[in-house]
């Protein structure tokens, strides 16, 4: 057995202003400053802060916009009632409808923390939603035993390999092996990290994702020519790069282009162990051009959507998750869905989205935007308007930035485990196209419900 | 601080210790806060108010008092204001005063309470029925909550102008033992009991304030997989002891006296995950109970180690037919895509009672992705189940409970003419007792109100006496408007609703 993976968190706390969920609401004009403030009450402590600095100055009261966990303790003691609690603006204008604001400080806390979001009193969120929230997994008891890996007993491992596999192998008659094994790299996490989808980042962030990649395990693609010498990258070859680079990467990707076929080969004759990816857009159309690539030789495709996991797909917009069935089940169709490597990217924000995908067809994913967001970043979209950036991700302390990062990918491997352990599944390999283990809300709908109700009403796109 | 427990020690009943015997009857119980949250905020200028008293008149509600000897009044009791309904009926305080002193508002806090799951309205309606034992009237949307689906979507299809039954005269009662394996035929007043929350999890208090309850329901309630504190002992007439993976205080004497034992395979606040107990909330008294180092995190397996197929559930069954020939088994399961299958072999193995417990519910934490992701919602489940369990001929055998998810008097009616038998709750008895589902349960030394901590100070925020009525209270409440469903539909028996889908319809579906 190999050798347990490990990620070494570290807890690593924000340098900006946290943007917290709840406000308490302070109207003080009444307050008779009696000697038992509900302030000191409160267990959480928020406002000792605002005791110790009071002595100083009167006006200078704290924020207690991230502390305050809404237990309404304090509101509902305090002996003149004086206090209230409101949704703080702030947190509401965070993100949109697909980063949502939980999602980002779901994802804050995971950075900071590396610990699996965890609390009490049942799920609050809405029934079903659209895209990943669509996609249930399935937990075993009894007649199919779960894995207890989180804590240990059991391993549950994480790792991927990209590139072809052939589908047998052949001996020569004195036992040794005639099939020409092809390159291959192993990851031990089914995460790559992407380019970012609004503009190139700063070298500096560039930089801090590679060292990331490379403290984990798994490799960064990136475009950036300074950071090309780095163990843990695949270079990104745009379409309109003129001549390849000699690449000395374990792994590359092309733009899929006319002659992406020969260029591949081109290089590959230089460096045989390459294992070569080809980009391209998922949706219908993209599935006629990956089957001919696959049996032009092409190892592993990187298939995206957009960064909101859109697919655009002619005018009918699809979710990734859909669109990742699609491409594998027409791989499958072909009798070569093995023998290939699946990639996919776009809309992919939490640990969840990572399984579901993977669930849906894919090998592994490609992480963007959660990166960014371990970074504090807040999704404003400033930089794609040419206005400055509210935390300066550009100039990013370099430690901070990896451990955040790496941080993140400790939690989401975690989290990983806890829902493949729930499945009873092992490997994260055999997690690819399993949709065995998963649940679809429609279908549950129609066996559940349709015996029941019977038709339902077609859902307004 | 070891605590030693003497087995041969006399178990004092509680009203030894000052406390009541826990009786069936309604009585006020106030937010044990000082200020007790509604929807609305109401404002008095005191400069302009005159003391002369219209509003203090015109109020339905009491918002406005002036105590007896008093020329001013007190701070208006804005919980009990309904400000728009007042506008219709006329008795609106601020239309009516006539130095134009008052005023409304929404309260900016009600806009933050509660989720899609447990509105605002879910919460207030709740703490309402737990306060004074009745239905919530006027504004509150008590029926439904906010989620978009599943019993959110349902409705009942009443009737119209149909003969009613007194409701005098219907019972909702329910048997638990529908085998004829020679064991107690029990039944229970109410088609609802209490869900397991350990000792750990929850304060001695919670724990005792629901057996209570369940005492004076004569239904049931649950030790969770903690172990059974001693002062449950008094009421081991109404606790099902729970036999969970990590076993923590699962001991002959426990399993001997009690009336139900369950199996606890899975649990929807985690399905597919063990429980997990964080070292703050281990305190001695804890690790006592359970076995264990005072501090440490408690980690129970998942699953079983010891159940990998049916046959290996029958001998747990057989395990504890062996200890206690009088108990009934209860196997509790969560539910995954093969749910059917899963209550299907229980009943082979020997179970009495198939609980299913839905992945949107559980009181205890459990990591978000768990409670969001894994395993279906129950009212999936239960229509599939039961159909399976029709197919096979075993349906009358089989006493279906069903929870995770079910917070109000009505999904429990939904779920029972979706084909359940009754329906375990474990969020809303949280809620009556004052939880307003922060959901911090799991953090330091637990609970901020008192509910589900072990800390000593912390435990001191909740009366026994306080809980149990506002658990009774509650009961009555679910059982008043269980009563008025059932007899809209001119039934005399819950037993009859069971299963009755075609009185249900979803809003997402065409109309047949």
């Amino acid at each position: 057995m190999p050798a347990k993976y490990h990620i070494h968190p570290k807890p690593t706390p924000p340098k900006h202003k946290r943007i917290g969920k709840y406000a308490i609401i302070d109207w003080r004009e009444d307050c008779s400053a009696c000697h038992n403030c509900v302030k000191r009450e409160c267990i959480y402590s928020v406002y000792n802060d605002e005791r110790d600095r009071l002595q100083k100055t009167v006006q200078d009261y704290v924020d207690y916009l991230y502390e305050c966990k809404g237990c309404l303790c304090c509101v509902q003691s305090c002996t003149k009632g004086l206090l209230t609690q409101q949704v703080n603006p702030e947190y509401l204008e965070m993100g949109d409808d697909v980063w949502t604001a939980d999602i980002i400080s779901s994802t804050w806390y995971q950075a900071e923390t590396a610990k699996v979001p965890v609390s009490g009193a049942g799920y609050p969120g809405p029934f079903r939603g659209p895209g990943f929230d669509s996609i249930l997994t399935d937990m075993s008891e009894i007649v199919r035993p779960t894995r207890d890996g989180i804590h240990g007993r059991e391993y549950i491992s994480t790792q991927v390999d990209i590139g072809r596999k052939p589908m047998k192998l052949e001996f020569n008659p004195d036992g040794s092996l005639k099939t020409d094994f092809p390159a291959q790299v192993e990851i031990p996490l089914p995460v790559l990290f992407n380019m970012m989808p609004w503009h190139a980042p700063s070298v500096n962030v560039s930089k801090a994702i590679v060292d990331t990649a490379k403290a984990l395990g798994t490799l960064a693609i990136t475009n950036e020519p300074k950071l090309m010498s780095s163990e843990s990258v695949i270079p990104h070859i745009p379409e309109q790069a003129k001549d390849d680079p000699a690449i000395t990467a374990r792994m590359a990707q092309w733009s899929d282009c006319k002659d992406v076929v020969a260029r591949i080969k081109a290089v590959k004759e230089k460096n045989p162990d390459l294992v070569a990816i080809v980009r391209l857009p998922l949706g219908s159309a993209s599935i006629p051009r990956a089957l001919e690539l696959a049996k032009q030789g092409i190892d592993a495709f990187h298939v995206y959507a957009d960064w909101q996991g859109v697919v655009g797909n002619n005018g009918k917009p699809q979710h990734i998750s859909i669109a990742v069935r699609e491409i594998h089940q027409a791989f499958v169709a072909a009798g070569c869905r093995d023998e290939i490597t699946l990639i996919a990217s776009g809309g992919i924000s939490l640990a969840e989205h990572v399984i579901k995908t993977l669930l849906c067809g894919a090998d592994l994913i490609c992480a963007d935007v959660p990166l960014m967001v371990a970074l504090e970043c807040r999704i404003c979209k400033n930089c794609t308007k040419g206005i400055l950036c509210p935390i300066g991700l550009a100039d990013v302390d370099h430690d901070y930035a990896v451990q955040r990062m790496v941080n993140l990918m400790s939690a989401w491997h975690s989290q990983m485990l806890e829902m493949m352990g729930a499945m009873g599944i092992r490997e994260a390999r055999r997690l690819r196209g399993e949709v065995g283990r998963a649940m679809f809300f429609d279908d549950l709908e129609r066996e559940c419900f349709g015996p029941v109700f019977g038709q339902r009403k077609a859902v307004e796109a | 601080m070891a605590i030693t427990v003497d087995p041969h020690r006399p178990i004092r009943p509680d009203h030894d210790l000052g406390l009541s015997v826990p009786k069936r009857e309604v009585k006020p119980a106030p937010d044990r806060w000082r200020n007790q949250l509604g929807k609305y905020r109401v404002w008095r200028y005191e400069e302009l108010c005159k003391k002369c008293g219209k509003c203090a008149e015109i109020c339905p509600n009491g918002v406005h008092v002036r105590p007896e000897g008093y020329a001013g009044f007190v701070r208006p009791l804005e919980s009990k204001c309904t400000a728009e309904t007042c506008k219709k009926n006329g008795t609106y305080c601020v239309d009516n005063c006539p130095q134009k002193a008052l005023r409304t508002e929404v309260l900016p806090l009600y806009k933050s309470l509660g989720d899609f799951r447990w509105t605002a309205d879910l919460i207030l309606s709740t703490w309402h029925m737990a306060e004074t034992g009745e239905l919530p009237e006027g504004e509150l949307e008590s029926e439904v909550g906010n989620s978009g689906g599943g019993f959110d979507k349902i409705r009942f299809k009443f009737p119209e102008n149909g003969q009613r039954t007194n409701p005098d005269e219907i019972s909702t009662a329910i048997p638990l033992n529908r085998r004829e394996d020679g064991r107690p035929k029990i039944t229970i007043d109410l088609p609802v009991y209490g869900g397991g929350m350990s000792f750990g999890s929850v304060s001695p208090v919670t724990i005792l304030s629901k057996a209570r309850a369940a005492t004076a329901w004569n239904i049931f309630s649950c030790t969770g997989e903690g172990g059974y504190i001693d002062r449950l002992i008094p009421y081991k007439d109404h606790m099902i002891t729970q036999v969970a993976t990590g076993l923590f205080g699962v001991r002959e004497e426990t399993i001997r006296r009690a009336r139900i034992v369950e199996f606890k395979y899975a649990q929807g606040a985690k399905p597919g995950l063990g429980g997990h107990l964080l070292g703050d909330k281990n305190t001695p008294a804890v690790a006592a109970m359970r076995g264990a180092v005072p501090g440490t995190s408690l980690f129970s397996p998942f699953p079983f180690h010891s159940v990998y197929s049916i046959e290996d559930h029958k001998k747990h069954v057989d395990w504890i037919r062996h200890v206690n020939p009088r108990a009934l088994v209860s196997a509790k399961v969560s539910t995954p895509i093969d749910v059917d299958m899963v209550a299907v072999g229980s009943y082979f193995a020997g179970a009495n009672i198939v609980h299913l417990d839905g992945s949107y519910g559980g009181t205890g934490a459990a990591p978000d992705i768990a409670k969001k992701n894994i395993a279906m919602p129950i009212e999936y489940a239960i229509p599939k189940v039961a159909r399976f369990l029709v197919e096979e001929g075993i349906r009358d055998e089989v006493t279906l409970i069903v929870s995770g998810g079910i917070r109000t008097p009505w999904d429990m009616a939904k779920a029972i003419a979706l084909g359940a038998d009754g329906v375990v709750i474990g969020t809303p008895e949280m809620v009556a007792l004052g939880c307003i589902r922060c959901g911090k349960c799991e953090s330091g030394k637990g609970c901020a109100r008192g509910i589900a901590t072990t800390d000593a100070e912390m435990v001191k925020k909740m009366d026994i006496e306080w809980g149990t009525q506002r658990l009774i209270n509650m009961l009555h409440a679910w059982r008043l408007q269980l009563v008025d469903i059932l007899s809209r539909f001119g039934m005399s028996d819950v037993k009859e609703l069971r299963g009755r889908t075609d009185l249900l319809r979803h809003l997402d579906y065409e109309e047949a």
